[in-house]
C-alpha cells in the first residue's frame, strides 16, 4: 500500500491542492458525536463502569461476594469493607462488582431481545402491510394498553417456579437472569416496532427498492440487505436507549422482590429489602443505586449524542 | 368527530378481549391459590379437590375465561364432586359487572379494588396536578431565558432526573428529610402510612404523609415534562404569528399564556393524556416504599397469592382507562388544533 501510494504523488497533491475528500460516513458520524461532550462524558463513565466491573473481579473472587457471615453483618464501610456488609455479612463492594456484570449483562441481553422482535414485528408489518400489518400493529397495541411493570410483574410470576441454576464459563448462575432477559424484552420491544414499522412504509416506496424489485431479488433479502441498513440510525438510538431502560426495569423487578433469585447478584436485587434499613445502614442502598444512576445516565447521554450525531438532517460543521 | 369516537371504542372492544384472554391465561398458571388457604396448616387433598372445584378452578382455562367473562349462572356446575353438574352457577360475568370473589379475602373483587381506588387517585391525582403546573412554570420559563443560568440548571437536573430510578429518589429523600431533620432537630416528614394512627385519619395527617411520596413521583416526572414544554414553547414562540401579536401590542403575558401556550400544549397534552390512566394503576414502587395503601400495594399483594379476580379487575381497569384516555386526548388535540379533523 504504502509503496504504491509513495509513487502517486500527483493524485495526493491535486486532491491536497483542490478540496478536501467528502467524509465517510463514520468520519461524519465522529465530527457529530465529538461536538456533544455530555456523549463523550458518557462513554468515559461507561468504559469505567465496565473496567470497574469487569476488571473488579480480578481482585475479589465470586465466592468472596457470595460468602456470608453473619458476625460481621450490617457493619458500615470500613478498611475492612469499603462498602460495608450487607445483611448476612456479604462484602458490599464485591458485590456491586459481580451485580454490575449481571446487571450490564441483562441490559445488553435484554436489549437484543427488544431489538430481534422488534424489527421482526416492524419489518413484516411495514413491509407487507395489509392483514397482516393489522394483526401484528393490533397486538403491539395490545402489549402497550398495559403498563410494562404490571406485565413484568405477571410474567414474572407466570415463570418464576420453573428454573434451575445454569453453569456457564465455570460459574453458576441463578436461571432466573435469562427469565428475566426474556420478559424485560418481550414486554418492551413495542415502541421500537413502531419505529422500524414507519421507516419501511416510507423506504419500501423509494425507487432503488423498485429497482431492487424489477432486478429479481427477492422479499427477504430487499429486507435485510436494502431497507434494514437504511433505516439503521432510528434503531440504534432506541437500542442504546433501551439498554438503559432494561437495567432501570430489572432494578424494579428486583426491587420488588421478582427479579434475579439470589445468590446471583444485580444491582437490582441487592436493593430488595434495603429500604428496611434507610436509616440503619443506607450504605446498603446508596452504593448499588449511585451505580444505577451513574450507567442510566450515562447511557442516556450516549443516546442522546447518536440521535445529534446519527440524524442525516443534522449539520456537519 | 361522533363517528370517530364510535368507531374506535368499537375497535378498542377486540384488542380488550384479546389483553383479558392472554393476561388469563397466564394467571392461571402462576401459582395456586390453594396453596395459602389453610392458613398456618397444610392444605388436605381431599379438601384441595373439593376447594378447586367449588371456586372452579378445576376446569380447564378456556372455560375458566368464559366464566370470568359472561358468568356461569346459565350453566350447572358440579358442587359435591360425583360427576353430575346439579348445582345453579351464580356468577355474573365481567360483561355484567361481576369481578368474581377474591380468593384472598372472600368478598367481591369489586369491592376490594373500590376501598383502594380513592387512596391511589388522591396521592396520583395530587401529584400529576404538582408535576403539572410545576413542569409548565419550568417549561415555560427556560423556553423564555433560553441558555440562561436556570435553564441549564434545569437541563441537567432534568437529565438526572429522567435516568433516576424512582426508589432511589424515594430512598435519598426519605434519608435526608426524614432520617437527617430528625436527627438536626428540625421538623421531619413522615416516611408510612396515609395518617398517624395515634392521631387519626384527618385531612392535614394525609396531606403531610403526602410530602415526600409527591416529592419523588414529581422530582422523576418534572424532567420529562418541562423538557417537552420548553421543546414546544421554543417552537412556537419562533413562529410568524407570534410577531403578528407583539406588534399588534399585545402584553407579554397574553402572548405567552394564550396565543403561544395554547398551541405548545399540544405535545403535552398527549404525554399526559398517555400517563393520566396510569396512574390509575398506581405508582407500585412508590406505594411499597411509601406503605401507601393503595392500588400498587394491592395489586402486589393479591398477585403473590395467586388472586385472579382481583388482579384481572385491577388490569383489565388499567386497559379500559388506557383506551378511554386515548379517545379523550384525541378530542382535546382536536379542540386545541381546528385544523385537525377526524374521519
Amino acid at each position: 500500500m504504502s509503496a504504491s501510494e509513495a509513487n502517486i504523488p500527483f493524485l495526493e497533491l491535486s486532491t491536497q491542492e483542490t478540496e478536501p475528500p467528502p467524509l465517510t460516513l463514520r468520519e461524519l458520524f465522529w465530527r457529530r458525536f465529538r461536538r456533544h461532550k455530555m456523549a463523550i462524558a458518557g462513554v468515559v463513565t461507561l468504559i469505567l463502569i465496565i473496567l470497574y466491573s469487569v476488571g473488579g473481579a480480578f481482585f475479589l473472587s465470586e465466592a468472596y461476594s457470595n460468602h456470608t457471615d453473619t458476625s460481621i453483618r450490617l457493619q458500615a464501610p470500613s478498611a475492612a469493607h469499603p462498602f460495608g456488609t450487607d445483611t448476612v455479612g456479604r462484602d458490599v463492594l464485591a458485590r456491586t462488582i459481580y451485580g454490575g456484570q449481571i446487571s450490564l449483562l441483562i441490559g445488553l441481553s435484554a436489549m437484543v431481545v427488544e431489538v430481534i422482535i422488534g424489527i421482526t414485528v416492524g419489518a413484516l408489518a411495514g413491509y407487507y402491510g395489509g392483514l397482516l400489518d393489522s394483526i401484528l400493529m393490533r397486538v403491539t397495541e395490545a402489549f402497550l394498553v398495559i403498563p410494562q411493570i404490571f406485565l413484568l410483574l405477571v410474567m414474572a410470576k407466570f415463570y418464576a417456579g420453573e428454573i434451575t441454576n445454569i453453569t456457564l464459563l465455570g460459574r453458576t448462575f441463578s436461571g432466573s437472569v435469562i427469565v428475566i432477559v426474556l420478559i424485560i424484552g418481550a414486554t418492551s420491544w413495542m415502541y421500537l416496532a413502531r419505529i422500524v414499522r414507519a421507516e419501511f412504509l416510507s423506504i419500501k416506496e423509494r425507487e432503488y427498492i423498485l429497482a431492487a424489485r424489477a432486478t429479481g431479488t427477492n422479499n427477504f433479502q430487499i429486507i435485510l440487505s436494502h431497507i434494514l441498513p437504511n433505516s439503521i440510525a432510528p434503531i440504534v438510538v432506541s437500542a442504546t436507549l433501551s439498554i438503559a431502560n432494561a437495567i432501570t426495569t430489572e432494578a424494579y423487578i428486583s426491587f420488588l422482590g421478582l427479579g434475579v433469585q439470589p445468590p446471583t447478584a444485580t444491582w437490582g436485587n441487592m436493593l430488595e429489602g434495603a429500604y428496611n434499613y434507610v436509616e440503619s445502614a443506607p450504605w446498603l442502598w446508596i452504593f448499588p443505586g449511585l451505580f444505577i444512576v451513574l450507567t442510566v445516565l450515562s447511557i442516556n447521554f450516549v443516546g442522546d449524542g447518536l440521535r445529534d450525531a446519527l440524524d442525516p438532517r443534522a449539520l456537519a460543521k | 368527530m361522533g363517528r370517530y369516537i364510535v368507531r374506535r371504542l368499537l375497535q378498542a372492544i377486540p384488542l380488550l378481549f384479546l389483553i383479558s384472554l392472554i393476561l388469563f391465561v397466564l394467571m392461571q398458571n402462576m401459582g395456586d391459590p390453594l396453596a395459602t388457604m389453610g392458613g398456618r396448616h397444610v392444605t388436605r387433598s381431599s379438601d384441595r379437590e373439593r376447594l378447586a372445584r367449588q371456586l372452579g378452578l378445576d376446569k380447564p382455562v378456556l372455560v375458566q375465561y368464559v366464566y370470568w367473562l359472561i358468568g356461569n349462572d346459565w350453566t350447572w356446575i358440579d358442587m359435591d364432586g360425583d360427576g353430575v353438574a346439579e348445582t345453579p352457577g351464580t356468577r355474573r360475568g365481567v360483561l355484567r359487572g361481576d369481578f368474581g370473589m377474591s380468593l384472598v379475602s372472600r368478598r367481591p373483587a369489586l369491592e376490594v379494588i373500590g376501598e383502594r381506588l380513592p387512596n391511589t387517585l388522591l396521592l396520583m391525582l395530587t401529584s400529576e396536578a404538582v408535576i403539572i403546573i410545576g413542569a409548565l412554570v419550568i417549561g415555560i420559563y427556560s423556553a423564555l431565558r433560553q441558555y440562561s443560568i436556570i435553564d441549564h440548571l434545569v437541563t441537567a437536573i432534568s437529565f438526572v432526573g429522567y435516568s433516576m430510578p424512582i426508589f432511589f429518589i424515594a430512598l435519598l429523600s426519605i434519608y435526608i428529610f426524614a432520617v437527617y431533620f430528625k436527627r438536626w432537630g428540625l421538623p421531619y416528614l413522615p416516611t408510612v402510612g396515609m395518617f398517624d394512627p395515634a392521631v387519626g385519619k384527618t385531612p392535614a395527617q394525609v396531606a403531610w404523609h403526602m410530602v415526600l411520596p409527591i416529592f419523588s413521583l414529581a422530582f422523576i416526572y418534572f424532567a420529562a415534562y418541562s423538557r417537552y414544554i420548553r421543546s414546544s414553547m421554543l417552537e412556537v414562540m419562533s413562529q410568524d404569528y407570534i410577531r403578528t401579536a407583539r406588534a399588534k401590542g399585545l402584553h407579554n403575558p397574553t402572548i405567552v399564556l394564550v396565543h403561544a401556550l395554547k398551541n405548545a400544549s399540544l405535545p403535552i397534552v398527549t404525554v399526559v393524556g398517555l400517563d393520566l390512566p396510569f396512574l390509575l394503576g398506581g405508582a407500585i414502587v412508590t406505594e411499597r416504599i411509601f406503605a401507601w395503601p393503595g392500588m400498587g400495594r394491592l395489586f402486589l399483594d393479591h398477585l403473590s397469592r395467586s388472586d385472579t379476580p382481583v388482579v384481572m379487575g385491577i388490569l383489565m381497569m388499567i386497559a379500559v382507562a388506557v383506551v378511554i384516555f386515548q379517545i379523550l386526548t384525541d378530542i382535546t388535540y382536536a379542540w386545541l388544533d381546528p385544523r385537525i379533523r377526524y374521519r
